[in-house]
């Protein structure tokens, strides 16, 4: 663990599959779920996951097209390697899901959170958070003489750290969005 | 929609509609205040028979067990609320078993959704772990499309249950119907045909195997007639030995030489030791189903194992194999066939023998011996009689759940495929009975035993109503101990013999019962008068309540107890002193 309670590797990635598939360790993979945006299917989707006892670290949803009524789940899970191939397999035979990709492994991918910090203090505390906000790139969406709210996209690791350093000075209230992810590159 | 096909007509006119365009002879339902449009429609014409049932539960197993017998999807029609949710178990289980059925149920009407309606139940919400796919259907213009999407979906890929449900405005309101071949199955297209990669790696397996062994399953049934006659093919010509699950019996003839028997928790020794023992397992379309593997960590050891299966779900779920096949078991195994024959049919005679020789080994244990009796019926005694005396007929066979269900599998033998209906996976007693009816139905003029214990038998015993209405001359064979005969064993070797709520108290008279029916009841206790019964039984012409009173404490051997793997089965009483851990204990 780093100072700032950090968990190590939790989005590792690598252009080949170099794991053992039935390794017990713990890995933590990012899937893209196209579906049908139809009645329930999102409650389909958690639905699997519960009643099979797949764990959800976060989820984003959102339809992305909407001609054609597809949405895309963004989901982050961890498992054992075997775990994580019976929930794609799972995912896939699904009748509304159109495809199934693991971001983890299909190569490089870009993985953003947005999350809105809200930071209560006054004076020396006041002036801190603000010039560590700019450090992280964080904008200010609202302000009164006692509180700060600020609006951050990055990493769920950037994100961590931010509100790690908040703490101290005054974190109040923090909403995340959760992962959207893309695979790098054309 | 082309003009020539534009149809306007009420939803309730169209969901008659589209089931006959999907072939449907039968449907098994119950009417209800949100169904009566559609039973409105079904009083108005002929080409579909509608069987009223007693209980929703019996509508879906009878569908089940229609299913199952023709290999056409079964289909119920059930009202809102309490209807839908007795559907819910026989959903539950054709999903386990993976049979095709179609449920449709009514809905209050759209705008009442949502404000606790009378017979209103959230039914997608339901039943939507427990089918494949489901559909509320809120727009009548949209109702025939869904309905032939359901039988897409329910018979292809891996087939199993499906529900549309239909409010009652969408019912009675009007619009275009959208004919079967303009119905949209889009992208749901499951894969049939096997990686030729794989295959060429399955058939290296085949030739080179010493102590090869076939595991087969319902997917070998599930796939059709073609794949149970491919599958005979490959076994002959390879000289393989093959065991079967639970699901899968039939698919290779219990006749056939190479033939072992069915494998699992209650199956035979010498199939379970070739599981163990083999060094190539071929699994065409079985899952490894915790009632086969035993101990996970030491299932067949020694092995390379291929896992033809249509569902890519179902490979690496419980045990890795070496060579994942994803597709139908017909379309696979005429390319197995196919490619070994081309390159030379190919396999180890010397090694093979060897095997035969040990497995024979195996055989002459004797797995199946049990204590005869003179005095009282043994269960297993009863249906050797009832195997011996109606071999040869154009006989079906349906059971509950319990220590008769394996006994029925071990000593009753089947020779061709959708000739055998069972609860395996979910286990559902009450099963048997409605299921035998829905068999009936689909095959008028054969004898359909369904064989029962007393327990399982009570639960839809409702449905004898249905089989009286209907005249669906169906046997119920029961081997009434008593007790809940698995119950007990498991109490018995787990418990410390503490026979917990475990007995049959204040059992109806049988007979009485069968009179009150309008069948006809049958008791029989003598071993000597056994074989006059079972054919007074089979020749009476309608419904038959056996009452077969066997012994009480008979326990189903061989066993492998839970937590322990295929080589350390219990053969008989003396095998059995504390042999389940704690650890097993926990195990079902």
């Amino acid at each position: 663990m780093s100072p700032l309670n950090i968990k190590k590797g939790s989005t590792s990635h690598s252009a080949y599959d170099l794991r053992d598939p039935y390794a017990e360790a713990i890995e933590t993979h990012t899937l893209a779920v196209v579906v049908d945006n139809e009645s329930g299917v999102l409650a389909r989707v958690i639905g699997l996951f519960s009643g099979r006892g797949y764990n959800i670290d976060s989820l984003t949803v959102a339809e992305v097209d909407h001609q054609g009524h597809r949405s895309r789940i963004t989901v982050v899970t961890t498992g054992t390697p075997q775990v994580i191939d019976q929930i794609k397999a799972q995912l896939a035979r699904m009748v509304p899901v159109h495809e199934v990709h693991d971001l983890t492994v299909d190569g490089p991918s870009v993985q953003r959170e947005l999350a809105l910090f809200k930071v209560a203090g006054r004076g020396e505390q006041r002036i801190e958070a603000l010039r560590l906000a700019e450090i992280f790139r964080a904008n200010v969406v609202d302000s009164t003489l006692e509180s700060f709210v600020f609006e951050m996209t990055g990493t769920p690791e950037k994100i961590d750290a931010f509100a790690e350093l908040m703490r101290p000075l005054g974190l109040r209230e923090m909403a995340r969005t959760g992962v959207a992810a893309l695979a790098r590159g054309a | 929609m082309s003009k020539a096909h534009a149809r306007q007509m009420t939803g309730a006119k169209m969901v008659v509609q589209a089931l006959k365009d999907q072939g449907v002879e039968v449907v098994f339902g119950y009417p209800g205040g949100a169904v009566l449009p559609i039973y409105d429609e079904i009083f108005q014409q002929n080409d579909i028979r509608h069987v009223l049932v007693r209980h929703e539960q019996g509508a879906v197993h009878m569908a089940e067990g229609y299913a199952r017998s023709t290999g056409k999807p079964g289909v119920a029609l059930v009202t809102s609320g309490p209807g839908a949710t007795n559907a819910v178990t026989g959903l539950t289980d054709a999903l386990m078993d993976s049979i095709p059925i179609v449920v449709l149920s009514g809905q209050v009407p759209t705008f009442m959704i949502g404000t606790d309606g009378f017979q209103e139940a959230d039914t997608v919400g339901i039943t939507r772990p427990c089918t494949k796919h489901n559909w509320l259907v809120k727009d009548t213009a949209k109702l025939s499309e869904t309905i032939h999407q359901a039988f897409h979906v329910a018979t292809r890929g891996r087939p199993g249950p499906v529900l549309v449900d239909i409010p009652k405005d969408v019912q009675f309101a009007t619009a275009d119907y959208t004919p079967m071949e303009a119905a949209r199955t889009g992208h749901y297209q499951p894969r049939t045909k096997g990686d030729p990669e794989q295959i060429e790696r399955l058939v290296e397996m085949i030739e080179t195997a010493e102590r090869p062994v076939f595991y087969t399953g319902g997917g070998v049934i599930n796939s059709g007639p073609a794949a149970s006659r491919l599958l005979r093919e490959l076994v002959e010509a390879t000289g393989f030995p093959i065991t079967s699950t639970l699901m899968g019996l039939g698919a290779y003839p219990a006749s056939g030489k190479s033939w072992l028997g069915m494998l699992g928790m209650h199956g035979l020794y010498e199939a379970n030791l070739a599981m163990h023992g083999c060094d190539v397992m071929i699994n065409v379309g079985a899952r490894f189903d915790d009632r086969i593997t035993g101990r996970v960590k030491d299932f067949s050891p020694h092995s390379r194992k291929a896992h033809i299966d249509i569902d890519p779900s179902s490979i690496n779920k419980v045990i890795r194999v070496e060579v994942p096949i994803v597709g139908d078991v017909s379309s696979v195994l005429e390319d197995v066939l196919e490619r070994w024959v081309a390159r030379g049919r190919k396999v180890n005679r010397e090694a093979l023998a060897k095997w035969w020789g040990k497995i024979g080994e195996w055989r002459a244990v004797n797995c199946l011996d049990y204590k005869p009796s003179t005095k009282t019926i043994k269960p297993q005694y009863a249906l050797q009689r009832l195997e011996a005396l109606t071999k040869g007929m154009d006989r079906y066979i349906t059971t509950e759940v319990g220590q008769h269900q394996m006994w029925a599998a071990q000593f009753l033998g089947f020779e061709d495929p959708n000739r055998w209906m069972t609860s395996g996976g979910l286990g559902t007693m009450g099963y048997g009975l409605p299921a035998s009816i829905g068999v009936q139905v689909a095959h008028p003029e054969a004898l359909v035993i369904n064989v029962a214990g007393e327990a399982s038998w009570l639960m839809n015993m409702q449905e004898m109503g249905t089989a009286m209405q209907f005249r669906a001359p169906v046997k119920q064979f029961i081997l009434n101990n008593e007790r809940l005969g698995m119950v007990r064993q498991w109490q018995e070797l787990l418990h410390g013999e503490r026979y917990s709520h475990s007995w049959s108290e204040s059992l109806p008279d049988f007979v009485k019962l069968a009179e009150a029916f309008g069948c006809k009841g049958i008791k029989c206790s003598d071993p000597k008068d056994l074989d006059d019964a079972i054919l007074e039984m089979i020749r009476y012409d309608g419904p038959v309540i056996f009452d077969c009173l066997v012994e009480k404490h008979e326990n189903c051997f061989p066993m492998i107890p839970s937590g322990k793997p295929h080589n350390e089965m219990l053969l008989g009483e003396a095998d059995t002193q504390g042999v389940i851990g704690a650890k097993g204990a926990v195990l079902v």
